[in-house]
């Protein structure tokens, strides 16, 4: 029943989950310090960093993301010729374009949701923060942003769930992950059913652990108050 | 609320405002510069390449404007297929029955776990070997298919959200006055859900037509990103036009979120309805969203409301 599994080997079907989870890890890392920054851009009392963060979140967001990584193939790559350190390696480039297109999709979500949370940060704790003297970037860096991350914790797993599942969208400029692989065996195999099952199973273990992990490490780190 | 981070700029801070503002307008500068002048070595900004959506009516006739119209119609028969059944799996997750409660809740967890895209190819590949939907239909079957799996899902947990938020008085009192179960289901709760969850529905449809790009790079369903590609190898204008479908597409989510955060302010203000009202904002805990994702579409606030917990998958 699953011989035909044997058939794929380039990539095999560990191989695609592989690239899937490099995918999400390195665009979730990327995607963090960005959006961090976009966060802090936004909240900034320069008044140009806070029209650009706006300006940014609100576009990039109305955007699909499929849109954006054919972007960076048929437009960043071949037009403003970012080969991303890997000109001759195609593989290796669309592999690193897909991560710039995740990165500054997610991003964007991922600023949003700290935004929320540096609003859950009560006014006395900036305002005590303030009274001490400390400036701005001590005052978000040393007060506010620590208690804003553990409180979107939560959020930030919804995030980090749906960029899982987003990766797949790297599929489109031919980066051979899950739903590339998927979509080549249900091409020429005949069990539709059982690929589409092998397949929805991968995602399921993917994202369900994260999503009871990090719901277990949201309730633990809230602050209390 | 940013002002809570900083006082009142003094004239020091005032100086070092401008100092970072005109140092951060330098690197913007540039990155628009490298913009500028790469676009200008590939001749992308010759206006031969914009022309035709300024000047011909045949850009928008011929590709954007049929594309843009396949991309709405999948998003809205989708809307329409997912909402009931959204509202189905929603009441029966809520049931009192534990056969009805576990499997309804199983379905609506599994087809929030996976991707939209392999729903899609699933269902592609499905209706190529055991139906005869046309070649041509195919990939609209199968966009929508994926399309109203997902946000069935999604919809059922807006639904069973947009239930739990009504005030405990109402079914008490529908009890009281000797209402059934279903009674007070079908004719006191469902209705008032339905208007607390309508901002929420409406915010759901923007990650719905971003989300039907997919089928125009994958399944080859004539949407408005597979027009650019047509577009773009008749006029030779990558750039151009990756820019001008950005654009539509922003537009048209503008417009859907800027309503969706209307149609909630005005619902808030209601003085009929019951309070209960789920904004985007409010459903963004409940919606770790497909490809798309939708934290929250826009608006300032941004407030504590959506961080009670965190619920994914949510608490049986």
């Amino acid at each position: 029943m699953f011989d035909f599994l044997s058939d794929y080997d380039d990539p095999s079907l560990l191989g695609a989950f592989w690239v899937t989870l490099q995918l999400t890890f390195f665009s979730a890392i990327g995607s963090l310090v960005w959006g961090t920054l976009l966060a802090a851009m936004r909240v900034s009392p320069v008044p140009l960093m806070r029209g650009f963060g706006t300006a940014y979140v609100n576009i990039v967001r109305n955007i699909p993301l499929t849109v954006i990584i054919v972007f960076t193939s048929l437009g960043l790559a071949d037009i403003f010729g970012m080969t991303m350190g890997a000109p001759d390696d195609f593989e290796a480039q669309g592999f690193r374009l897909a991560i710039l297109g995740l990165v500054g999709y997610t991003a964007a979500f991922v600023c949003e949701a700290l935004r929320s949370g540096i609003n859950t940060v009560p006014v006395g704790q900036a305002e005590a923060a303030r009274a001490l003297g400390l400036s701005f970037r001590q005052v978000l860096s040393l007060i506010v942003l620590p208690q804003a991350f553990r409180s979107v914790i939560g959020p930030l797993a919804n995030v980090l769930i749906a960029l899982t599942k987003n990766t797949t969208v790297a599929a489109t400029i031919g980066v051979a992950e899950a739903a590339l692989l998927m979509k080549e065996m249900i091409e020429n195999e005949a069990q539709t059913l059982l690929i589409g099952a092998i397949f929805a199973f991968g995602f399921v273990v993917l994202t369900l652990p994260t999503g009871l992990i990090l719901g277990w490490l949201s309730k633990r780190l809230a602050v209390k108050r | 609320m940013t002002s809570v981070l900083y006082d009142a700029p003094g004239p020091k801070a005032k100086r070092r405002n401008v100092i970072f503002s005109i140092v951060f307008f330098v690197l913007l500068a540039l990155l628009g510069w490298w913009v500028w002048t790469v676009m200008d070595d590939k001749g992308q900004l010759e206006w031969a390449l914009w022309e035709p959506f300024f000047t011909e009516s045949e850009a928008w006739t011929t590709y954007l404007l049929p594309g843009l119209a396949d991309t709405l119609k999948a998003a809205a028969l989708a809307m329409i297929i997912a909402l009931p059944l959204g509202a189905v799996f929603g009441i029966a997750r809520m049931s009192d029955h534990r056969w009805v409660r576990i499997p309804a809740g199983a379905v609506v967890e599994f087809f929030r776990a996976i991707p939209v895209l392999l729903l899609m190819l699933f269902a592609n590949e499905f209706f190529a070997r055991s139906t005869d939907v046309s070649s041509a239909e195919r990939p609209m079957y199968a966009v929508i298919t994926g399309l109203v799996l997902y946000n069935a899902s999604v919809l059922a947990e807006i639904v069973k959200a947009g239930i739990l938020a009504l005030p405990k008085g109402q079914t008490e009192a529908a009890k009281a006055i000797g209402l059934r179960k279903g009674q007070t289901m079908t004719s006191v709760l469902l209705p008032q859900a339905v208007t607390a969850m309508l901002p929420a529905i409406v915010s759901q449809l923007v990650v719905i037509v971003k989300d039907t790009a997919l089928g125009g790079v994958m399944l080859g369903f004539t949407e408005l990103l597979n027009a650019r590609g047509t577009l773009a190898a008749n006029y030779a204008n990558v750039i151009p036009s990756f820019i001008v479908v950005a654009v539509i597409y922003i537009i048209v989510n503008f417009i859907l979120t800027s309503f969706a955060s209307w149609l909630e302010g005005r619902l808030r203000r209601s003085k009929r309805s019951t309070g209960a009202v789920l904004g985007a904002e409010d459903m963004e805990e409940l919606n770790p969203a497909a490809v798309g994702g939708s934290f929250g579409t826009g608006g300032e606030g941004g407030g504590p409301g959506g961080f009670g917990g965190f619920t994914y998958p949510p608490k049986k």
